[in-house]
This record gives C-alpha cells, sequence and structure tokens, in this order.
C-alpha cells in the first residue's frame, strides 16, 4: 500500500475512534434538533397562566378592555389609586391597569405591577384599548359621512404587494428566486467552512506539535518523506472533518423526520412556520397567507436542479480548497513550536485573514456586486469564504473561474512554502523559533 | 566490501557548516562507531545517511548503489529524538511503523508477535503507550526499529535513556545481529558505552574527521606502554631494582597491597619488567593501560593542533 494511503489512514482512523468525536459527532444534531424543538415548542405553546388585573377607568370609555382566555379584568368603581395598590397584595392581583381621563389626547395609559408584566399581557391590553378606540372612531366617522359601507370600501383598499425575483438564466430561461434564500444559504455555508477550517486546521496544527513533543517525527520521517507525513495528515484530518459533517447532515435530518412523526403528526417545517407567522400577526392574516404562498414558491422556484448543483460545487471546492490552503499553514505553524502555548504569535497572520473573510461575507451578502465582493472572492485567502456568499446569488462564470484557478494555485505555492518550513521545523527542539527564523529555513536547500 | 560508502559529505545550513568533506565508509558485517562530542556533525551525517536531509555535495552509496528512496526499507534507525504515539495501542503503533518501512500488514503482525513472545510482552500489546513505564517503552522502540530486518542498522547515542538492564538486552541483541550479517553504525558522544562493541571507529569533531581506523588499529597506533602492577611488598625494592629508563608515573597503596602505573620505554618489554620485579615482590595482578577513546580523541586533538571547546 502506498504509504500517504497507510497515513491518512491512521490519521484518519485515531481521531474517528476517540470518545470526542463520537461525542461531539452524535451529540451535536440531537443538540441542535432540541434548541429548535424547544423554540418551536415554545412558540406553539399557548401562555395558560391565569392572571386578574385590576382597572382603574378614569376615562368615559365604558368598558375598553375585556376578560379573554386566561387574563381577567375588574373594574375597581369608586376605588382610590392608594387602595387599589394594596389589592395588588390582598387580592393578589396581577397589575394594575389605570386608564387616564384624557386617554382619547394622550393616547396613553399605564400598567402597574410590582413584577415586569409579560409581552403578552402588555400588548393584549394595548391592543384591546386600541380596537375599542378605533372602532369608537370609526363608527363616528362612518356616521358623519354618512356612507354606511364605507368600512367594506375602505378595507377592499387594502393591496399587499409581493415582489418576485426573476433572474435570467445564462440560456435565457427565466427563473423564480428567492432573495432571502441566497442569503440564509450563502451566509451559512460560508460559516460552515469558516468553522471547519478552524476546527480541523487546529487538528492539523495539534497533530504536528504532538508527533514533535513525542518525539516520534524522526522515527518517521526516516520511513516516509515529510511531505507525505503533511499531506497525509492533512488529508486524513479532511476526511475526519467529512465524516463529521455528513454524520450530522444525516443524524439532523433523521432527528427532524423522526421527531416530526412522533410529536406533530401531519406536520412539516413548512407549515410550522406558516403557522408561526400568521398567528404573529393575526390582523393580516389573510394577506400574508398570499404573501407566503408566493415565497414558497420563490423557494421552489429557486431550488431548480442546476442551482442546487451549482452551489453544491461551489461548496464542495471552496469546502476542501480553503481548508488545504489553511492546514498547510496551521502545519507550518505546529511545525515550528514545541507546543500549543507557543503557537500565538504565527497563528495571528492565518486566524487574521480567517476572520476578515466572514466579516467581508457579512457585508457581500448585502451587496453581492461590489467591489468589496469582487476582490474579497478573489484574493485566495478570503475567496473560500467570501465566494461562497456569492454563488447562490450567481457570479459571472470568469470570476468564478479566476478565483478557483487562483486559490488551486496558491495552495500548490502555500503547501509548498508549508512543506519548506515544515521539513526543518520538524526536527527543530528546545527552540524559541522566529519570523527572521522562519525565513532562513525558507531557503535551506532540502 | 564496502557495504556503505559516504564520500566527501558537506552540509551547510545557514551561517554554520556541519559536514566539511567527511568520507566514512562501513564494511559489511561490522559494527561502524561513529564518535564525536556533541555538535560535531554527527547527526547531521546521520540524517544524510537517513535521506532526512540531502548532502550539499559528495556521494553516498548504499550496497554499491547511489543511495535512493527505497532503501529507506532496508535500514533500521533508532534517532536519538525517539518516543511514539502515546495515545495509540503499542500494537497497532507498531504495526503501523513497520507498514511505512514497506512490510505488508501480515507480516508485520506475525513478526511483531515473535518479537514480543521472544521479550515476553505480548500482554502489552492493546495497551497505550502512555501506560507504559519507560522502559517498556524503549523495548518496543527497539524492536521497531529492527522488525523490517534491515541490513543496516543505525543507532544515534544508542544507549542515551535506557536503563542498565534494557541497555544490555540491546548490546546482546545488536551482537546478535551483527552475527546474522547486518551492518551497524552507532553514533554517540559517550565514547566509552560503545568502544568495546566497535570493530571500526571514526572521530568526528568540528564538522571534520579526525581519525578512521579500525579498534584494534587505533588502539595500537595509540598504545602508549603504561602499566598498571599491584603488588604485596616493598616499594623501595622495586625502586632500586627496575631499569632506569622505566618510569613511576604513579603510586597508590592500600592496606592489601600497592599499585604503580609505570610506563616503559622502548628498550624494555614487560617480560623483562615482570623478571625485573619476580625475585623482590609478590605480584597481585599485571596489565597494559589501554588508552580510551576519550583520551585518544584529546590527544588527537591536541596533536593536531585543534581547539577543544565545544560548542
Amino acid at each position: 500500500m502506498n504509504k500517504i494511503l497507510i497515513i491518512i489512514q491512521r490519521e484518519y482512523l485515531s481521531r474517528v475512534k476517540k470518545k470526542s468525536f463520537l461525542l461531539l459527532t452524535f451529540l451535536t444534531p440531537i443538540l441542535i434538533a432540541g434548541i429548535y424543538a424547544f423554540m418551536i415548542w415554545m412558540m406553539m405553546k399557548d401562555d395558560t397562566e391565569k392572571r386578574t388585573i385590576g382597572v382603574i377607568n378614569e376615562s368615559e370609555l365604558v368598558s375598553p378592555v375585556e376578560s379573554k382566555d386566561f387574563t381577567t379584568f375588574e373594574y375597581l368603581e369608586n376605588t382610590s389609586f392608594e387602595e387599589a395598590k394594596k389589592m395588588l397584595d390582598t387580592k393578589g392581583y396581577y397589575a394594575l391597569l389605570k386608564i387616564p381621563k384624557d386617554i382619547l389626547e394622550s393616547q396613553s395609559t399605564e400598567l402597574f405591577s410590582f413584577k415586569q408584566v409579560t409581552i403578552e399581557v402588555k400588548s393584549e391590553v394595548g391592543s384591546q384599548i386600541r380596537n375599542h378606540i378605533e372602532t369608537i372612531k370609526r363608527s363616528k366617522i362612518i356616521a358623519e359621512a354618512n356612507m354606511p359601507d364605507l368600512e367594506q370600501k375602505l378595507a377592499a383598499t387594502k393591496t399587499p404587494i409581493s415582489v418576485k425575483t426573476i433572474k435570467f438564466g445564462d440560456d435565457g430561461e427565466i427563473k423564480q428566486s428567492s432573495t432571502e434564500i441566497a442569503m440564509g444559504l450563502g451566509f451559512a455555508m460560508s460559516f460552515i467552512i469558516y468553522m471547519f477550517i478552524f476546527m480541523y486546521g487546529v487538528q492539523v496544527m495539534r497533530g504536528v506539535i504532538e508527533e514533535k513533543s513525542n518525539r516520534i517525527i524522526e522515527v518517521i520521517i526516516s520511513s516516509v518523506k515529510p511531505f507525505q507525513l503533511m499531506m497525509g495528515k492533512i488529508v486524513g484530518v479532511a476526511m475526519v472533518g467529512l465524516t463529521q459533517f455528513l454524520m450530522w447532515v444525516i443524524l439532523s435530518g433523521a432527528i427532524i423526520l423522526i421527531g416530526s412523526a412522533i410529536f406533530m403528526p401531519g406536520l412539516d417545517a413548512a407549515s410550522i412556520q406558516q403557522a408561526s407567522s400568521i398567528s404573529q400577526l393575526p390582523s393580516t392574516g389573510q394577506a400574508m397567507n398570499q404573501a407566503q404562498l408566493n415565497m414558497m414558491q420563490d423557494v421552489l422556484g429557486t431550488f431548480d436542479m442546476s442551482y442546487i448543483m451549482s452551489i453544491l460545487g461551489g461548496f464542495i471546492f471552496f469546502f476542501l480548497a480553503g481548508y488545504l490552503l489553511y492546514s498547510a499553514l496551521f502545519a507550518a505553524v505546529g511545525s515550528a513550536v514545541d507546543n500549543e502555548t507557543e503557537t500565538q504569535q504565527f497563528m495571528l497572520p492565518i486566524s487574521l485573514p480567517l476572520v476578515l473573510a466572514l466579516y467581508i461575507g457579512m457585508a457581500v451578502a448585502k451587496n453581492p456586486e461590489g467591489s468589496l465582493a469582487f476582490w474579497g472572492s478573489i484574493i485566495p485567502l478570503t475567496s473560500p469564504i467570501v465566494m461562497l456568499v456569492r454563488i447562490p446569488f450567481g457570479v459571472p462564470l470568469w470570476e468564478l473561474l479566476l478565483s478557483m484557478g487562483l486559490l488551486v494555485a496558491s495552495f500548490i505555492f502555500v503547501t509548498w512554502v508549508a512543506a519548506k518550513i515544515y521539513r526543518t521545523g520538524i526536527l527543530m527542539y528546545g527552540k524559541k523559533v522566529s519570523y527572521k527564523e522562519i525565513w532562513k529555513w525558507l531557503r535551506y536547500h532540502r | 566490501m564496502a557495504f556503505f560508502e559516504a564520500k566527501n559529505i558537506v552540509k551547510q545550513y545557514a551561517g554554520h557548516t556541519a559536514l566539511k568533506g567527511v568520507s566514512i565508509s562501513v564494511s559489511e558485517g561490522s559494527i561502524f562507531g561513529l564518535l564525536g562530542p556533541n555538535g560535531a556533525g554527527k547527526t547531521t551525517l546521520i540524517r544524510i545517511i537517513n535521506q532526512i536531509t540531502g548532502p550539499d555535495s559528495g556521494e553516498v552509496f548504499f550496497n554499491g548503489e547511489p543511495l535512493k528512496p527505497e532503501h529507506v526499507h532496508h535500514i533500521g534507525y533508532l534517532p536519538e529524538e525517539r518516543g511514539l504515539y502515546k495515545k495509540m495501542k503499542v500494537g497497532e503503533q507498531s504495526i503501523y511503523l513497520a507498514q511505512l518501512k514497506g512490510m505488508s500488514k501480515q507480516d508485520a503482525t506475525t513478526k511483531l508477535q515473535a518479537w514480543f513472545k521472544k521479550f515476553d510482552i505480548l500482554e502489552w500489546w492493546d495497551k497505550k503507550v502512555e501506560e507504559l513505564s519507560k522502559g517498556m517503552a524503549q523495548k518496543i522502540q527497539f524492536i521497531t526499529t529492527i522488525l523490517h530486518e534491515p541490513k543496516l542498522l543505525i543507532f544515534d547515542e544508542p544507549f542515551s535513556g535506557f536503563d542498565p538492564i534494557n541497555a544490555n538486552l540491546l548490546k546482546k541483541e545488536i551482537l546478535e545481529l551483527r552475527n546474522r550479517g547486518c551492518t551497524i553504525i552507532f553514533s554517540t558522544h559517550n565514547m566509552g558505552s560503545v568502544e568495546e562493541l566497535c570493530d571500526h571507529i571514526a572521530l568526528i569533531h568540528k564538522s571534520e574527521k579526525i581519525l578512521d581506523g579500525s579498534f584494534e588499529d587505533i588502539k595500537k597506533e595509540y598504545r602508549t606502554n603504561t602499566y598498571n602492577i599491584s603488588f604485596i611488598g616493598e616499594l623501595e625494592k622495586i625502586k632500586a631494582n627496575i631499569s632506569h629508563d622505566i618510569e613511576i608515573l604513579e603510586h597508590k597503596s592500600n592496606k592489601e597491597f600497592e599499585s604503580l602505573k609505570l610506563k616503559l620505554n622502548n628498550e624494555t618489554g614487560a617480560n623483562e619488567l615482570l623478571s625485573q620485579l619476580l625475585p623482590h615482590v609478590k605480584i597481585v595482578s599485571f596489565n597494559e593501560i589501554i588508552p580510551s577513546m576519550n583520551d585518544i580523541f584529546i590527544r588527537v586533538v591536541n596533536e593536531k593542533n585543534l581547539s577543544l571547546d565545544f560548542e
């Protein structure tokens, strides 16, 4: 068997068999699914706490708030504010609502309590009073205008507009697309790449340091070339990362399927979202339904086969190329130091472009055509992350090819440089290494 | 016939020369000692032999062929800086290292188990290295060095870090390997630790070879004609009866006997000295003082007017 394959195999198996890997791989999707389930549960759950609120009505409005569901309003006639305040304790009122005399002019009311009132109670009180006053005003206007069907006529003027985004394909066909999806997808993918490069780049670095500090390195490089060892490690760790990623996708999918089958029969993700957004905006329910429908169409239109393939292809390419580029640098850093605490001075120039790329990515998501987007997605150190943000919006082919070409070229160059540093660094024990020293190593010939 | 040869090896690092045209020739089935103080360039030469680094100029021949990558399969190397993966199981790790030397998994497993049985350490197979003591790890290290039955074995500072028991075990195994036809190179600054094992010796000092020859020839050449004699009797009697050209270098006495360190000149032989002494004292022991490699090294450095300060 080829030696590099033997190394890849060891690097892969020794990591995959670790307890921490198994734990992280299996627990993360469960944790994420748990958080989602909790959030959905919270959204769907009604507030069932029974509350009684005392009302001091000084205005001329007649019962502007009415008991509803779990909230009861008790009107306190002929009670001073001081007495009512005491009732918070004696009668166990949740809060005290004081409707002032001039509510029509001041348009404000006061809610007293010892504890901070919940958002539901606050908005319930507000909307009840608002509706009450609006109804009064409206009927007054209708009466003045002498037009009994004015309300219906006004209602008919409501016209929600949905903007469908349609892209021209390269072959002239038109495609429906969703800006929201493009943004979300792009950003999610670039973030995954960022995480992946950092997590697994550091693993490569640790692996190199481990070999150095265990003093096994010289034994190994008397059997294989340092370059083979370095590449074997980089590829092995990449496969660990891909395995983990794939497991997460599969496990989360399985958990969502199983979870929804058990807990919410007949309910899929889309209808949950629909249900929750409609319940938040009850007054415009009908109109939102239409908008939702349009969005669903957009989403479905966005996901045609070629779009998916271009995104998936781009993701895999930039995912791997970006990782390879950075992990070679991480390996070089690992070779130059004796232990992890010494890595800091060399980590900065590696992590800086990575973090920068993430921030550029955020800006690019808003404007995927600007010059920042262009340069960010062409320069190899930031391109794996920034380009991924742009791909869902569509990128001119020449830019894509230029970016990919530069990335591959710089990967080869960086690996060559890193291998030089690595080759010398792994044999340097107990020496505090500076940038100047590393520069010297680069000029050694073998 | 030379099994391994290095000719005129030059190796420079930025700002300093590690080897200035060093040549060595190691004959098949012999033990070659590469001796010299720390920083002399031994490890650099050994790394060149192992193709960890390459020479700037000079040629290296392995079994008559110019050194090439495939030769690593026939070389076993125990570096000065050595260790194992702490988190890996002993058996797995040994197989891995053997595979990197070009062995198949089955072959490695069979041979490893035979060696483990020989050293009576089979029960360590599934233990992690971090659970082993240092001495145990050293045994594993030795086995993995020789498992692929290399024709050339290189030990850099072989006995440093080994406890006396394991060091003896190691010596015994190395001699056995030599008897089976292995060629062995020792590299060490601790010259005393290997001299009795070596057939041939090269001394390296400050990137240059300053002495090269068979162990016996060197010892013969650097004989000092000094002898140690222990006896029971009176010192004055000896002084009165030995030839005038015999120099007494040192005198010690303890409860039981007296000892003298004598330097003979060219005319008087050991037999003659003994015959002069026998009638007067009772001789307990008599032996020639053979200079150690350390002494020889210092002498050579002085003779050649080289400076002795080690970097």
